[in-house]
Order: C-alpha cells, then structure tokens, then sequence
C-alpha cells in the first residue's frame, strides 16, 4: 500500500480501510498546476513557537483561501493538536500512515473551524527515531501535489527529528526569540539546512519595553546575525497561553494584534507584497499595558 | 442551537479551566493509548447500559478518571431516578449497595469495592484478577442527595472485572476496560440453542424408544 | 538530571541558578551541559570563552575530565562540564555517561546533569547517569503534556523526581487564564521542589551571562536558595507568590521530603 502515498493518482481515489469513502476532503485535482510548497518551521532552540506559529500560520493561510495541511513532525511529544483545540478528534497519527496502518485519509484530521485547513497529528507513544527519512519525504511529497502548502513543525533540537521534518520539505521558516540561546541555536540550525534554500526569519516574544531599556536584543541586533529576510515580529502576548489553552489559534482573532501580524505573515508567504509585519517600539497605551502585564513583580 | 443558549446562560469558563479539563483528557489518552474519541464513547456506552437497568438522571452524571500511583480508576456518580423491570441480565456482574436517602440519622455508606487494592473487603464480589496496569471501574460513594431529589436513591456500584472469558468485549487495547462474563446466567441465546439441542435429543430419544417398542410388539 | 521534555521551559536556567545556590551554600557542584550540538549552559553561566575541552572529549579518552572542568570565578565550587558544540548527541553512550557521572561524583557533593529537550539520545544517557530527577515545567498546557510524558519515563526507569513550576505569573493565575502551581502537581502526580515566578530580569541576566541569584535584590534568588535547602532534604515552606509583599506572608503548601 505504498500506493497510498507515493503516487497522487491512488492517493485522489483512496478509501479507507474500512471502506469509510473520502467524504471530508473535496476531489483534488489529479496534479495540481502547480505542486504545493512545503515549509518546515524550525527553530533549534525549543519553546520559542514554532508549534505556535505553524497553528496560527497554518490557520491564517486556509483563511485566506489555500489548501493547507499541517504536520506534526514532533514524534513523541505532540502538541500541534492540542494547540489547534483537536486533540479529541486524533485517531490516527503520521507513523500509521508511514507504516501503512492506515490511509492518509484516515489520518487526516480536518479543522473544526476551517474546511481548507487538515492536520497530521504525530505519534504519541512511539519514539522520532521509528521515522524513516525516506517514507517522510515521500508523504511529504504526496502532500505538496494535494494541497497549497504543507507546513512542518519541527521538533526542538537537530537530530533524527529534525533531520526527518526537513525531508521533503523546500523551504524553511526560522522561529527566534531575541534571547541569545536561541540565536545560537538558530544561527546553528541555518547552517545545518541545505545550501541552497534562503530560510526566513520570524522574530517571536519580543517585548518591546526591554528593548527600549536595552536588556532584550533588538531585532536589528537579532538579524545582524542571522542576516536573514525577515517574514515578521511578533510581541510577546499573554493571550498566547490563553490561545493555547482554550486550543483557539489568533489568527483566527481579529481583535488580536497577535492574530493580526500572523495573517500579514501568512499574506507574505502567499507573495502578496505587504510589509513584514514589526512591533512598534514606541509610544501607546498599547505598550504601557504590556508593560504591566510583563513587570510581574509584587 | 443549545449550545449557543446555554452559553447566554453560562459564562464561559476562565481559559486556565478549559486547559485543565482539555489536559486531563489528553493525557488519560495518553496513559491508555486509547483515542480521546474513544474514552468519549466509553463513558457514553457505560451510561446507555446503566440505563438500561435504572433510570438516570444523566445530566448530573459524572464519569471521571482518576490517577492513582500510575494506574488509572474510572469513577463513576451516576444518580438513579427509578428502576426499570429486569430483562436478562447481561454479561457483568452488577454489585449494588442501595444508600438510604439520610432523613433521620445517615446510614454509614457501604464503601464501593475498590477492586484494585489489595486488602480484602467485606462485600461479596469476585475476586479480582492482578489488574494493576488496567483502568478498573469502581464507583466513589456519592455525597448524600440534595433535599430536591430527596424520594431517589443513589446506587453505588462496584462493577467487578471478572476473571477474563474468551473474546472480552473491549475496544481492541489491553489496557481498555474490560467487563467480562462471570458465572452470569446463561445468556439467551446460547439458552435457546441448548433447549433446541435438548429438545431434539429428547425428539431422537423417544423416537428411539418408540422404534424398539415397535420392534418388541412386532417381534413379541 | 534537569529535564522537562518541552524545550524552552528553563532547564538551562534552572541547572545555572540551582547550581549556583548549591555552591553559595558551600557545597561542591560539578553541572555538565548534556545538549550536544546546541549547548547553552556556558552562555548561561557566562563561561563561553573559557571552553577548551568538552564532554565528547572526555568521553573519548582525548583530556583528563579535570582539564575540561571550568571553574566559575564567581563561586568557590562551582564548576561546568561544557557539551560538544559541532558533535551529535549519539557521540556519547548511555554507558560512558554513567561511568562519567561516577568520577565526577567523587569530587563534587552534586553532579547537576543539564538534559537537552525531548525524549531521545540526549535524555536516555542523562537517565544513564542520575540517581534523582528534577522535571520543570511551566503551567502551560503543552509543557505540562510533554512534562507528563517525562515523568511517565523517569518512573519507568525508577527514578525518583520532584518538580519545579517555572515562570508562574500570578496575576493570570488569579484571573484563571493560567494553571496554578496546585493543579499542575495534581495532573503530574509529582512531589513539588519550587515555584518559580516569571521574571523578565531573568532574561536580561542571561544576556549578561551572570545566573539571576547573584542579584540578592531579585526575589529569585531566595526562592532558588530555597530550592537548594529542599534539595538537601530540609522542609522549607513555599513562596507564597501572589501575595503583595509575600516575603512577608509565608504558608506551606506541601511538606517536603
């Protein structure tokens, strides 16, 4: 059944192995007119958000129109469900469909908010290292001839993990904190990927009233030494955890700024011309709040 | 449609209670690899087969697990509002303690077999099979009913997994609850199928007897 | 071994400020940074510089572990093992890890093992070598789920683990949009070491590379020193921390030990 996901001809006429018919995706073309991109959101450094930022990218992309699956890439501890709120609807997970358990249809998990917007979970209880590389790019590719974008989130670290959530992909997204462990992480991280992709840069967690104080790095001290493009910055916001919590990504929010400068990010990645999206450093009650929120101190 | 006139009506919980409640079904998914969809239709089958025995008042039923030194229990507070008439039992054994509703001096309640201690307990249930890495469900003694519901009872249950027959009836994980058969009557079936079986040894012995009561007159 | 399964939740920090309350109290500590190819501690610790030899190295029989010892200028007895930068985590086994943790443990009263995020190579030799674990988590839901995995391992393996709630801000616990530091040793099951409030000079310090209880302004350093006492097995009462002036009002939440 290697057929399920290596050649996009069986994968369009699949049916489950219960003989349950494709009835939650609509028919895909055979090959689209222009194969998918797939983006792997990496990091280096865990905690930074890059399982954040794929949900919330992710969400913002099918909102605006395009066919988007995600793809739990972190085998072991997943929590790209539970971020996305569709932790009670994972029944069957990537490893099923790489050791042929199940079809990609089966695992395929649409969102509960959005028709053009699928997930992959990853595995629970199995370890990274049960991925094969070859299997994972080969249903990487799969996914790219059936929808617009498939974005990878890749696990904390640079090992057989993250090794498997760059296979098959062709583009990456750095996530950094303007912390300097996660520049070094980051900065390791670009040199491992392959030469001739141009990862770009998403600058997270920033508090702007650190900056101004010069106790955070900046952005510009951040890209000084990443050097590369930069897709956008986003402040640090408490409504994140509550985000999280509630499994409600803020792209979908249109109060939230957050939600806002997801949805200029994922408008840039469509190619639209838009300016990546930055925190204003300074002024605004908008800030002052922030800054209370972040002083925590008794 | 009701849930949008439940939540006019109830404000929704602060998000820190939402991530409890969505934590702990996770990682019960987690601990039992078994699908949260699952759990979900497990507690709905334990509920639809109560129910088949006595009237419930499902909207104030609770079906919780419990963590317990890296084994999980299923606690079940499940208020009876009647009894319905006995069909034939069904393949598990019910243990039940009726709790007197407490108008004069409460009744000490009878505590609910917990199944997976060790110690023995004076209810009459069978004895337990070293099920320590499976869920077993065990009812908590219910907190005395409210003065509204005075005239119900509340049942507490011990649902007792039986020594293991062949094919027990889980959703396919060893560590899925399982409620087996024991020493339950037979159910009917496998009743139907015996008489049928004796009814036609009886047939073929009469027959038999007939045709030699036949032979004897003829011979004699 | 510090652990956490997320990564980002403050192992690091945790390893560099425990470590550094341990040695303010007198005691011998040797910290090895176990995250081959992404190491931390010795930015954390402000030490990068001063990196001539690593674990690989030691493992592979190419130094003395003396020689790569770093002593912090700062405490008396504080020293840091760095991990490899340009290696993989597979370059160390579970065995020469555990023959590692031993030798050290015969010139230091702590051998605090910095386990990098995750579940795989890295975390399984830090198992090798540790007698006791720390999980810290935050009160996050994908935290907690990674930690809850974590445990899961540590008491397959038998190993005994307190935890440590990190980067707790009480305003949102007080307003229910975070978890308390109650419910989330309810939902792990674990014995609680320390609650430790979020804390933005935290940041700032890493920059400077100078762990936070060297500030004896900053609240965190009594609550680290706190952390150390427990280590040692005293019972020393937790923070209360959404308290205004809470160094005034001291309540137990658990006994320790």
């Amino acid at each position: 059944m290697m057929r399920a996901f290596e050649s996009p001809a069986a994968s369009s006429q699949t049916v489950g192995a219960a003989g349950v018919a494709r009835a939650e995706l609509e028919p895909v073309p055979q090959r689209a007119a222009a194969r998918g991109r797939a983006i792997v959101i990496t990091s280096g450094k865990g905690g930074v958000g890059k399982t954040t930022t794929t949900a919330n990218v992710g969400a913002a992309l099918a909102a605006a129109g395009k066919r988007v699956v995600l793809v739990d890439a972190d085998v072991g501890l997943r929590n790209l469900d539970i971020v996305l709120g569709l932790e009670s609807r994972v029944k069957h997970h990537l490893l099923d469909v790489l050791e042929e358990k199940v079809t990609l249809d089966e695992a395929l998990i649409r969102d509960k908010r959005s028709d053009n917007l699928y997930l992959l979970a990853a595995a629970q209880t199995r370890e990274k290292e049960d991925v094969i590389t070859a299997q994972m790019k080969a249903l990487i590719e799969t996914l790219r001839d059936r929808f617009e974008f498939v974005l990878i989130d890749c696990p904390a670290g640079i090992e057989m993990g993250f090794k498997n959530a760059v296979a098959g992909a062709n583009h990456a997204i750095i996530v950094c904190t303007p912390e300097v462990s996660a520049v070094r992480d980051a900065d390791r991280v670009v040199g491992l990927l392959p030469n001739d992709w141009r990862p770009e840069l998403i600058i997270n967690r920033l508090r702007p009233h650190l900056v101004k104080k010069g106790k955070m790095l900046s952005v510009e001290d951040v890209n000084g030494i990443l050097r590369l493009p930069l897709l956008g910055v986003i402040a640090d916001e408490p409504n994140v955890i509550v985000a999280t919590n509630k499994g409600e990504p803020l792209a979908l929010d249109a109060t939230s700024e957050t939600g806002a400068a997801y949805r200029a990010i994922a408008a840039k990645i469509c190619g639209q011309d838009v300016a990546a999206p930055t925190v204003s450093l300074s002024g605004g009650s908008f800030l002052s709040k922030l800054g209370s929120l972040f002083g925590g101190r008794a | 449609m009701f849930d949008f006139f439940k939540s006019l009506f109830k404000p929704a919980p602060p998000s820190g209670e939402t991530a409890k409640e969505r934590l702990r079904l996770v990682l019960l998914s987690d601990h039992l690899s078994l699908a949260p969809d699952v759990i979900e239709s497990l507690k709905r089958d334990l509920m639809e087969v109560i129910s088949r025995y006595v009237e419930i008042d499902s909207a104030n039923a609770d079906v919780t697990f419990e963590h317990r030194e890296r084994e999980i229990a299923m606690l079940a507070s499940i208020p009876i509002t009647g009894v319905r008439e006995r069909k034939a039992p069904q393949a598990f054994e019910l243990v039940a303690t009726a709790v007197a509703e407490p108008i004069a001096a409460p009744e000490p309640v009878a505590e609910a077999q917990r199944v997976a201690e060790p110690e023995p307990e004076p209810e009459s249930v069978a004895e337990p099979e070293a099920v320590a890495p499976e869920p077993v469900a065990e009812a908590e003694a219910v907190p005395a009913p409210s003065a509204e519901r005075a005239p119900q009872d509340e049942l507490e249950l011990a649902i007792a997994p039986a020594p293991p027959v062949p094919k027990p009836k889980s959703t396919g994980t060893t560590n899925g609850a399982s409620m087996t058969a024991s020493n339950a009557p037979i159910p009917r079936r496998r009743r139907r199928k015996k008489y049928a079986a004796a009814a036609a040894a009886g047939a073929a012995k009469r027959a038999a007897q007939q045709q030699a009561g036949n032979q004897a007159s003829a011979q004699a | 071994m510090i652990t956490s399964g997320k990564g980002g939740v403050g192992k690091t920090t945790t390893s560099a400020n425990l470590g550094a309350a341990l040695a303010k109290r007198g005691h011998k500590v040797i910290l090895i940074d176990t995250d081959i190819g992404l190491r931390n501690l010795d930015l954390v610790l402000g030490v990068e510089k001063r990196i001539v030899f690593d674990l690989v190295e030691v493992v592979e029989g190419r130094c003395q572990v003396r020689q790569a010892l770093i002593k912090d200028k700062r405490f008396s007895s504080l020293w840091l093992l760095p991990a490899a930068q340009t290696r993989e985590k597979e370059s160390v086994s579970e065995v020469q890890m555990k023959q590692l943790v031993v030798d050290l443990a015969e010139l230091a009263d702590y051998v605090i093992i910095d386990c990098p995020a995750g579940i795989e190579h890295g975390f399984r030799n830090a198992i090798a070598g540790a007698l006791e674990a720390i999980v810290v988590t935050t009160p996050e839901v994908s935290a907690i789920r990674d930690a809850d995995r974590v445990v899961g391992k540590l008491t397959d393996a038998g190993i005994p683990l307190r935890l440590i709630v990190n980067r707790i801000r009480p305003e949102m616990v007080k307003t229910g949009d975070m978890m308390s530091v109650e419910d989330v040793c309810e939902i792990l099951q674990a014995e609680l070491l320390g609650a430790v409030p979020d804390d933005e000079e935290v940041i700032d310090s890493t920059n400077r590379g100078e762990p936070i209880v060297l500030d004896e302004t900053n609240r965190l350093a009594a609550i680290y020193d706190k952390i150390a006492r427990r280590l040692g097995g005293e019972i020393v009462p937790f923070t209360n921390l959404s308290a205004p002036g809470f160094i005034g009002r001291l309540f137990t939440l658990w006994k320790a030990g």
